[in-house]
């Protein structure tokens, strides 16, 4: 709970301090792009943050993202296929992704970061390959479809400003997500085996299983989000398309409260998580702060984050025991 | 043996330790002589573990004086303690596994010539103290190749290497074989007879009988007493830890056995596949299996709960023949373990009283998967009230709680789902006397109600107090089955070492 304060702490201060020096970071126009980023951004850590949760870790994020942006668009405009067709393909092959992961890792039992580093590798060549490295786009030939990532939802009592489309994704994943997190029997296994995998096994839990599903959950989010991303920016570069996103989710996690030990993490956490780094790099910009410096800034904001949670963390603990010494001594 | 000089080596006087809500060492004072081996026992929470890490230097008192040879010192780091000559073993070895033997002797103290290390000055400078602690191992075999109780033999080197003169052994057995114990016993008397004082902790009454020149029993952080050599019996120790007689060398009352709940033909170990099992437990029947460490016993848990694949035979539970592939079709079958390593198999250390004890149900409890918080909370509610598991409340972190109720919630997450066989390995191990009471209690209860119960012990006083029969492994097989009526020391022994074999 304190983290999620303290993260939206800084989440304010950020939008403050930028609102403040540029007063266009309030415009619609821009609050709009920002909302709609954050809100891509989400949809992926949130996936990862399952993976995260189970004590593992998912490299592979940003090439399934480029993967399955690339499939989308190939399928629609070079195979004409039809949209429900073409979606389908992208999905079950995200499915298909996060099985295999999972496969590997539980019944292999490889390590997480090498099998997915290794899709990291793949998926990434395999976009390059099918679009034959050519940037391949949509054109303007799905203006219903690509409602979906630039769709506009009017807000009650004003005019000026609307709600990006993928915000609302964002939300219903978020929510399903949160409720399978802390309402389900599921969600309970997952942070039980992420901080001790032999004792849930003891206890009855499919361990593989979950960890699996957890694997298919984290692809088939980055499935929807390179759905939407492609959608976005409509030209696509088969080498760039989500390039290094999987570094941003999984910050986004750690900034939001995920241990990388496993066991620990909130969506809402998460999600502000993702939001921070969106709005850092938006305030990178408006600012005029030379871009080369975001990644600077961006680590640094992370280390920080870390660094003041585990000085709070100690602080408590130090009062506590100081506290209750005290009154053991009276 | 025991010195008899005036000034002893050790002196603690009046040593207070105060944790927030409890006072860990009341004004505990000890005496330690040159060459004298003394135990120091007492429940857990009466204090020794505390007293043995200020004496080590882990932790500080917050009053109270520390003499070596007559001198008062201050013992506020592990170094000063080192520098002093006071050594603790752990409980739980402190040793690279993957290093050899000499380097970790020397780990953090290695000889050098400019500046690098002198590999052959710290082979050579190993092989006395490997001799002195009876170790035959070459100096540059890897610590991981050798078993648990020579790795523990390594660990006493590396005290005597920087001169200890009073080791603290905390528990030193409870993971060792026979054989390896046996040796121990052997380095402590040795190291007795060189000068070496040893202050000795251990919940195995035998041991400390076997080991000790004098008895220190600590209750609730003060002194509960001392008893000199002739003094130490099994019965005096027990009045004074806990402060209380308790019924002597009681056997359950016998009562007629039900329907066999488990049947084992031929049932193969991937461990000792050679070995065919065959036996039966019946509901309402409390049956030990004993036998030496390595004997098999925990492997052939293993198996039943469906952790390990069984090579071949059959499993029966109330007459059905069972598969048992995994923890779930165990369980499915009405089959439960407390497993042997509480915080590694048992519990989830970092999550909540309530949600390890609910763990097991969750699934049963679900309504289409999703969580009934209602009768979670009910059903934690039963076993914490049934069980008497003390704990602030049921969101505390299971990590903070002693282990005799930590050993609870394990029991108390499968008594939830209402087994008909219960599996239990070491079940009292490391727990204090008065919850190992409690774990008897309610293995009685348990088997009043019906349930069959299935456990490992290493402890003969268990074995004989809680069995209806014992059954007796020895290097992967049945060695023999010892009906309630012969149930005896020697019998068991006998069986276990292999004597009754043909």
């Amino acid at each position: 709970m304190k983290r999620i304060l303290g993260i939206t702490g800084l989440l304010i201060v950020v939008c403050v301090f930028t609102a403040i020096k540029k007063p266009e970071f309030l415009s619609a126009y821009n609050l709009q792009n920002t909302i709609r980023w954050s809100s891509l951004f989400g949809i992926v850590s949130i996936g990862v943050a399952f993976v995260i949760i189970t004590g593992g870790i998912d490299l592979s994020i940003g090439s399934t993202i480029g993967l399955t942006g690339c499939l989308l668009a190939w399928a629609l405009t070079q195979k004409h296929w039809g949209i429900g067709a073409s979606l389908a393909l992208v999905l079950g092959c995200s499915v298909l992704i996060g099985l295999t992961h999972g496969l590997l890792i539980t019944k292999m039992k490889l390590q997480p970061f090498v099998v997915t580093l290794c899709g990291l590798l793949i998926y990434r060549g395999a976009a390059r390959f099918i679009t034959n490295d050519q940037s391949v786009g949509f054109g303007s030939d799905f203006k219903g479809l690509s409602k979906l990532a630039d769709g506009k939802i009017p807000l009650p009592f004003t005019d000026a400003f609307t709600l990006p489309a993928p915000f609302v994704t964002m939300l219903v994943v978020a929510i399903a997500a949160a409720i399978f997190l802390n309402q389900t029997i599921y969600g309970r296994y997952l942070l039980a085996l992420g901080r001790n995998e032999t004792a849930a096994r003891y206890s009855g839990i499919n361990t593989d299983r979950m960890v699996i599903l957890a694997y298919v959950i984290c692809s088939v989010l980055g499935g929807v989000g390179g759905i939407l991303f492609s959608l976005d920016l409509n030209s696509l570069q088969p080498s760039g398309l989500g390039e290094g996103y999987e570094l941003y989710a999984i910050a986004a996690a750690v900034l939001g409260g995920c241990s990388l030990r496993g066991g620990e993490g909130t969506i809402l956490g998460v999600l502000i998580g993702a939001a921070v780094l969106r709005v850092l790099n938006n305030a990178i910009q408006l600012l005029g702060i030379p871009s080369q410096l975001e990644y600077v800034i961006i680590g640094l904001v992370i280390l920080a984050g870390v660094v003041v949670d585990e000085i709070v963390k100690r602080v408590a603990a130090r009062r506590r025991a100081a506290r209750e010494s005290a009154g053991a001594g009276a | 043996m025991a010195d008899s000089s005036p000034t002893p080596l050790l002196e603690v006087q009046n040593l207070t330790r105060r944790f927030p809500g409890v006072v860990a060492l009341g004004g505990v004072s000890l005496k330690l002589a040159r060459g004298e081996v003394i135990s120091v026992i007492g429940e857990n929470g009466a204090g020794k573990s505390t007293l043995m890490k200020i004496l080590a230097g882990v932790q500080t008192p917050n009053s109270g004086q520390i003499l070596l040879d007559g001198r008062p010192v201050t013992i506020d780091s592990v170094p000063a303690a080192e520098a002093l000559g006071i050594a603790l073993i752990h409980q739980e070895l402190n040793l690279c596994d993957n290093l050899d033997v000499a380097t970790n002797i020397f780990l953090g103290r290695e000889p050098r010539r400019c500046g690098l290390i002198d590999k052959r000055k710290t082979y050579n400078a190993s092989v006395p103290l490997l001799q002195k602690v009876g170790l035959d191992c070459s100096p540059r075999e890897l610590v991981r190749n050798l078993p648990l109780g020579r790795q523990q033999l390594v660990e006493i080197a590396k005290a005597l290497s920087v001169g200890a003169r009073v080791l603290i052994m905390d528990e030193p057995t409870s993971s060792l074989s026979q054989h390896e114990t046996d040796q121990l016993y052997r380095v402590v008397k040795e190291l007795r007879a060189t000068g070496v004082s040893v202050i000795y902790i251990s919940h195995r009454l035998g041991e400390v009988k076997e080991l000790s020149d004098r008895v220190v029993v600590l209750r609730d952080g003060q002194n509960a007493g001392e008893l000199q050599r002739d003094e130490i019996n099994h019965d005096a120790m027990v009045r004074l830890m806990i402060g209380r007689d308790i019924s002597r060398l009681y056997q359950r009352p016998s009562h007629p056995a039900g329907a066999p709940a488990l049947e084992v033909r031929g049932l193969r170990t991937p461990v000792h596949p050679r070995h065919e099992l065959n036996f039966t437990v019946h509901a309402g029947e409390i049956v030990g299996l004993a036998g030496l460490v390595g004997a098999g016993r925990t492997e052939l848990l293993r198996v039943l709960f469906g952790i390990d694949r069984a090579r071949g035979g059959t499993v029966r539970v109330a007459g059905q023949e069972v598969r048992l592939h995994s923890p779930i079709d165990a369980i499915r079958a009405g089959l439960a373990l407390v497993p042997e390593d509480r915080k590694q198999q048992g519990l989830i250390l970092e999550m909540a009283v309530r949600h390890n004890l609910s763990l097991a149900s969750l699934r049963r409890d679900a309504r289409s998967g999703f969580l009934d918080r209602a009768k979670e909370g009910a059903i934690t509610g039963e076993m914490i009230a049934a069980l008497r598991i003390k704990t602030p409340n049921d969101r505390q972190l299971a990590l903070y709680l002693s282990g005799g109720n930590q050993q609870k919630i394990v029991l108390g997450k499968w008594l939830a789902l209402k087994p008909r066989l219960l599996l239990l390995d070491e079940p009292t191990r490391g727990i204090d006397v008065g919850a190992k009471q409690e774990i008897y209690r309610l293995m009685e209860e348990l088997a009043g109600q019906g349930v069959a119960i299935l456990f490992v012990s290493s402890e003969m006083e268990e074995i004989l107090r809680m069995s209806d029969r014992a059954l007796v492994m020895h290097e992967g097989g049945l060695s023999g089955e010892v009906p309630r009526g012969q149930l005896s020391e020697e019998a068991i022994m006998q069986l276990a070492t292999g004597a009754g074999k043909h």
